[in-house]
C-alpha cells in the first residue's frame, strides 16, 4: 500500500485473451439455495468450466486462473421474466442489446423479458473483461448454448408433465405448446419454485439464416434512461452517509514526495487528510470541499529529468533489443529486395494518444466489516476485483465490484485506480467515499495508447506482385503486423520497447498503427508501380473476406470514376483484425493556397459474419470512423520531464461536430459465417485512407500520426497541411 | 458558505454551499440531479450543458453565487408527465447514442438550440453544437436527431 504514488506499472498493450473460453453445462452451483432465495425460486441453467481450460494466458492477471466453481448464467423466474448474467459490460458498444437478441432467439422468449445482469463480480461468472472484441464470439455462443440447454429443459419438464413425447412440443413465445391441443405452460408456470437443471452440452443452436430476433435493429434496451439523465453511471453513484475524496497528484512521473504542509487542508470544516507513503489523499463532506482541500495542501516533489517528445522514437528504436519480440518470416527478404525492380521504403511513427472516455475515472467503495463494495467504471471488474482484493489482503468473495454501464473506455479502462483509492480513503474514513477523476487527471493519470515506430522496406514487380516485405513495429504493438496480401519473401518482427510514459490498450491495440503503415506503404508501392491501388491490392489479395469489403467500399465510393486532382484527392486502404474486415475510401479537398485540408467524404465497408444487430452495428463502424479522425490527424499527448503538457480539452484536440465527413457504411451480413466483434476493427481504415488520398491530391507522403496537428509535436517535423 | 434558494425545473430548492462552488457540482452533489454530466470543468466538451432560462449554459463554469432567480432546466426536466420533448424522442428514434455519456448534454444543447432556431440548417445546427463532444462519435446521428426533432415541429 505504500507504492510511490507517481510509479504506474505498465499495462501490456497487447492485452488479450489467446484461449476461447469454452464451457459446458454440467450441475448446480453448490451456492443455489442462496443464490435462489435471491431471485426467488425458478429455473435456473449452470455451467462448469472444465479443468482441462480452466487456465487463461496469464499475462497480466497474475496467472489467475479461470474459478472452478459453478456458476449460473441464466434464470427464469415464475412470471417468465428471464435474468442473464455475464461478466462482460456495457461501454456503448451495445453489447446489452445485442446479447439479449441471442438469449431471446434462442430461449424463444420476447426481447423485452430479458434483463441482462452484466458485470458484477458477486452475481455474474468470472470473466476476463470486455476487451480484444471478444464479447460477441465468444460470450455469444456461450449465452446461445445456455438459452438453447433452457429451452430444451423447459419442454422436456412440460412433456414430463403431460407425458407427451417432447418432440411432439413447440417452445414460442416464452411457452411450452401442445400444438394438437393448443394447451401450453409458460416457462413461469413450468420453472415455478422447481428444480430443473441437468446436463446438457453443445446443443445444437439455431442457424444465422433463421433468426428473427438477433439480425434485427430492436433499439438500445434502456434506451429511455439515457435520453432522460435517468441512467446512473459509475461517477453518479451515490450512497447513504457518502463522503468524497480527492487524492494529491504529484508534479510529474516517478516523483517523491519530499515535504508536506496539511496545516491549512486540515482547517477545513469535516476534512480528514489520509497519508500512507506517498500517497496523499483527503475526504470531505462534498466534492467542492474535498478539492479546495487538495488545492491547499503545500507539497515538494522531487521529480526526476524525464524524456520528451523530442527523444521519443529514438527511445524507442533504442531501447528494444533486436532479438526480442515474435517475428516470422519466410523466403529470403534481402534476396527477393534485390532481384526486384520497384522498391519502397519508409519509417512511420504515431505518438502517444490518450482515450480520453468522457466519463473519467470513477469509483465509490463501501466498507462493511471487512467487506468491500466498490461501484466503478472498468472495463474489467473482476481484474479490479483481484487488485482490491491484493491490496487490501482480503479474499475474493470479500470483494464485489458493480460496473454500472459507464461513459466509455475504448480499451482505457482496464485498470482500477479510481476503485483503489476510493476503497483506501473510505478505509480511513469509515463511510463510503466517492472519488470521480478530474479530465487532466484522466489525461495524465490513465494510460495512453501506445507510440511506435514502424519501419517497412518493400519491393514489387514491374507487373505489380510484391516480391518482398519486412515490416517492423518497435513498441506500439503486434495486431494487425502480418500482412494479408501474398508475399513470398516476409520478414514482420515486432519489438517491444521501453516506453517512457505508461501505456496499455486501445481501440484495435496497434492495428491502427500497422495498417496505417501498410496501407500507406501499399499505396506508394502501386504509385511506383504505375498501378490503380485498388488493382495492385487486389492482384496481391487472394483473402476472400477482404477482396470483399475492398469491393464494396469501392463500388459505394464510385472508385475510379475520377481522377486526382491537386485540390481533390481519393484514397483507399484496408485491413482485417479480430474478425472484422474493413475497407474504406476517403475523399479530401485541398486548399492549396491555405495549405489546408478536410476530409469531405469517407465510404468504409464493413464485415463480421452474421449481424446480430444492423443498426447497432452502423452505429460502431460509423462512430470508429469518426474516432480515427481524432488519431489520424490531431490527436497526440505532448510530454516533458514526466508532465503531460496538454491534459485539457481546450489543448488536446478531439473530433467535434465540425470534423466530421459525410459517411458511408456499406455492411456486408455473411450469415454463413459466425458472429464477430465490431468494436474495434472499423478505426483502423480511416487513417491510411486519408493518407493516401493526401498523397495521391498532392504527391506528399505524411508518414506520421497524427498527420495535421495544430501544433507539431518537439522533434516531429510541421505538417504539411492543416485540417 | 451561503444559503442559495435555486429555481432548478420548476421547484425551488435551497442548499447552503459556497458562492463559487459551481452549479455542475451543487447539482450533482448537493442535489443528486446527477443526469447532468462532468467532462472537463472547463466549458470544453458540453456534458453539463443545463438550460438558464432558456438557453444553454454550462453548469461547470457557472459559480452558483451567481445562478440567482434564473430558471434552471436539467435533463431531468425535460420529461413532461412522463412525456419525451421531441429532441428527447429524436435521439431514441434515430439512435443517436453509444455510451449515452454526452448524451444529456447534447439534449440540452439542441433543445436550445431549436428554442432560438426551429429550422436550422445543418451548418446552423454544427456551429451550435461544436462545443459539445461525442467521443463515441455518433455526430452524423445527433444532426440527424436535431433535423428530425426540427421537422417534427413543424407538423
Amino acid at each position: 500500500m505504500s507504492s510511490r504514488a507517481g510509479h504506474l506499472p505498465q499495462v501490456d498493450p497487447n492485452l488479450e485473451p489467446f484461449q476461447e473460453e469454452r464451457w459446458r453445462l454440467l450441475a448446480l452451483p453448490l451456492d443455489r439455495r442462496d443464490f435462489l432465495r435471491f431471485f426467488g425460486g425458478g429455473l435456473l441453467v449452470c455451467l462448469a468450466h472444465p479443468p482441462a481450460v480452466a487456465q487463461e494466458s496469464g499475462r497480466n492477471f497474475g496467472g489467475h486462473p479461470l474459478p472452478r466453481d459453478i456458476a449460473a448464467w441464466l434464470h427464469i423466474d415464475a412470471e417468465s421474466r428471464v435474468r442473464v448474467f455475464t461478466g462482460k459490460v456495457e461501454v456503448g458498444q451495445n453489447i446489452r442489446t445485442s446479447l439479449a437478441q441471442q438469449v431471446a432467439e434462442e430461449l424463444r422468449v420476447p426481447f423485452d423479458s430479458i434483463t441482462m445482469v452484466m458485470g458484477d463480480t458477486a452475481l455474474t461468472p468470472y470473466d476476463m473483461g470486455t476487451f480484444g472484441s471478444r464479447s460477441t464470439p465468444t460470450m455469444g455462443p456461450q449465452l446461445r448454448n445456455m438459452a438453447t440447454a433452457a429451452r430444451q429443459m423447459l419442454i422436456e419438464t412440460a412433456a414430463t408433465r403431460w407425458k407427451l413425447d417432447a418432440a411432439s412440443l413447440i417452445a414460442e413465445a416464452g411457452k411450452v405448446t401442445d400444438p394438437r391441443t393448443s394447451r401450453s405452460f409458460t416457462y413461469g408456470e413450468l420453472t415455478g419454485g422447481q428444480d430443473l437443471v441437468q446436463v446438457v452440452s453443445d446443443p445444437p443452436l439455431t442457424p444465422a439464416a433463421d433468426w428473427k430476433i438477433p439480425g434485427t435493429s430492436i433499439p438500445k434496451a434502456d434506451g429511455r434512461d439515457f435520453v432522460t439523465g435517468r441512467h446512473q453511471y459509475p461517477s453518479d453513484i451515490i450512497r447513504e452517509n457518502m463522503l468524497f475524496g480527492a487524492v494529491l497528484r504529484p508534479t510529474g512521473y516517478n516523483a517523491t514526495l519530499v515535504s508536506l504542509d496539511s496545516s491549512a487542508a486540515e482547517k477545513l470544516r469535516g476534512v480528514q487528510l489520509v497519508r500512507d507513503g506517498d500517497f496523499v489523499g483527503v475526504v470531505a463532506p462534498d466534492a467542492f470541499t474535498a478539492e479546495r482541500a487538495i488545492s491547499l495542501l503545500r507539497a515538494q516533489w522531487n521529480v526526476p529529468a524525464q524524456p520528451s517528445n523530442r527523444e521519443l522514437f529514438r527511445i524507442l528504436k533504442d531501447s528494444s533489443d533486436p532479438g526480442d519480440g515474435p517475428q516470422s518470416t519466410s523466403g529470403s527478404v534481402e534476396q527477393a529486395l534485390a532481384a526486384a525492380p520497384i522498391h519502397v521504403d519508409q519509417q512511420y511513427t504515431v505518438q502517444y494518444i490518450a482515450h480520453a472516455p468522457l466519463e473519467p475515472r470513477a469509483a465509490v467503495a463501501e466498507w462493511n466489516g471487512s467487506n468491500l463494495t466498490v461501484w466503478t467504471g472498468t472495463q474489467r471488474p473482476f481484474g479490479v476485483r483481484d487488485e482490491l482484493t491484493q491490496a487490501f489482503h482480503l479474499t475474493a468473495d470479500q470483494v464485489h465490484v458493480i460496473q454500472p454501464d459507464m461513459g466509455s473506455g475504448y480499451g482505457g479502462k482496464h485498470t482500477g485506480e479510481a476503485a483503489m483509492e476510493a476503497a483506501r480513503l473510505a478505509r480511513a474514513a469509515g463511510k463510503p467515499v466517492k472519488i470521480v477523476w478530474s479530465r487532466s487527471e484522466e489525461f495524465t493519470w490513465a494510460y495512453f495508447r501506445p507510440a511506435g515506430v514502424i519501419e517497412i522496406r518493400a519491393a514489387a514487380q514491374h507487373d505489380g506482385t510484391l516480391a518482398a516485405w519486412e515490416h517492423h513495429n518497435y513498441n506500439s504493438g503486434s495486431a494487425a503486423i502480418g500482412t494479408p496480401y501474398v508475399v513470398a519473401a516476409q520478414l514482420v518482427h515486432y519489438h517491444p520497447a521501453s516506453s517512457p510514459l505508461r501505456q496499455g490498450s486501445y481501440r484495435s491495440l496497434a492495428a491502427a498503427a500497422n495498417v496505417f503503415a501498410r496501407e500507406s506503404h501499399m499505396d506508394a508501392l502501386a504509385h511506383a508501380a504505375g498501378l490503380d491501388p485498388l488493382d495492385f491490392r487486389l492482384k496481391n489479395l487472394t483473402d476472400a473476406r477482404l477482396r470483399a469489403v475492398f469491393q464494396a467500399a469501392a463500388e459505394g465510393f464510385g472508385w475510379g470514376r475520377e481522377k486526382s486532382t491537386p485540390v481533390r484527392g481519393w484514397g483507399i486502404a484496408g485491413g482485417t483484425d479480430k474478425g472484422g474486415y474493413t475497407a474504406a475510401c476517403a475523399e479530401v479537398a485541398i486548399d492549396p493556397a491555405a495549405h489546408s485540408f478536410r476530409i469531405v467524404r469517407v465510404v468504409q465497408a464493413w464485415e463480421c459474419g452474421a449481424i446480430v444487430n444492423p443498426d447497432g452495428l452502423r452505429n460502431q463502424i460509423a462512430g470508429a470512423i469518426v474516432q480515427g479522425i481524432g488519431g489520424a490527424l490531431f490527436e497526440q499527448i505532448l510530454f516533458a520531464d514526466g508532465r503531460v503538457l496538454n491534459p485539457r480539452f481546450a489543448q488536446y484536440r478531439v473530433p467535434r461536430f465540425s470534423d466530421v465527413p459525410q459517411i458511408e457504411v456499406v455492411l456486408i451480413d455473411r450469415k454463413d459465417l459466425p458472429s464477430a466483434g465490431a468494436g474495434e476493427t472499423g478505426i483502423v481504415a480511416l487513417a491510411p485512407a486519408v493518407a493516401n488520398a493526401i498523397f495521391a491530391a498532392t504527391g506528399v507522403r505524411i508518414p506520421t500520426l497524427p498527420m495535421a496537428p495544430r501544433t507539431p509535436a518537439p522533434g516531429s517535423p510541421a505538417p504539411p497541411l492543416r485540417s | 458558505m451561503g444559503e442559495f434558494a435555486l429555481n432548478i425545473n420548476g421547484s425551488h430548492l435551497s442548499v447552503t454551499v459556497a458562492p463559487e462552488e459551481s452549479l455542475l457540482s451543487v447539482l450533482r452533489n448537493h442535489l443528486k440531479l446527477t443526469g447532468t454530466h462532468y467532462g472537463c470543468g472547463e466549458g470544453q466538451c458540453g456534458a453539463c450543458t443545463v438550460l438558464l432560462n432558456g438557453a444553454a449554459a454550462r453548469s461547470c463554469l457557472m459559480p452558483v453565487g451567481g445562478v440567482g432567480s434564473a430558471q434552471i432546466v436539467t435533463i431531468e426536466g425535460l420529461e413532461q408527465n412522463g412525456r419525451l420533448t421531441p429532441v428527447q424522442q429524436a435521439f431514441l428514434d434515430e439512435g443517436a447514442f453509444q455510451c449515452g455519456y454526452c448524451t444529456s448534454g447534447m439534449i440540452v444543447s439542441a433543445v436550445s438550440l431549436l428554442r432560438q432556431t426551429p429550422h436550422p440548417t445543418d451548418q446552423q445546427i454544427v456551429a451550435a453544437m461544436n462545443g459539445n463532444v461525442c467521443r463515441c462519435g455518433t455526430y452524423p446521428r445527433i444532426v440527424a436527431a436535431i433535423r428530425r426533432a426540427a421537422k417534427g415541429a413543424n407538423s
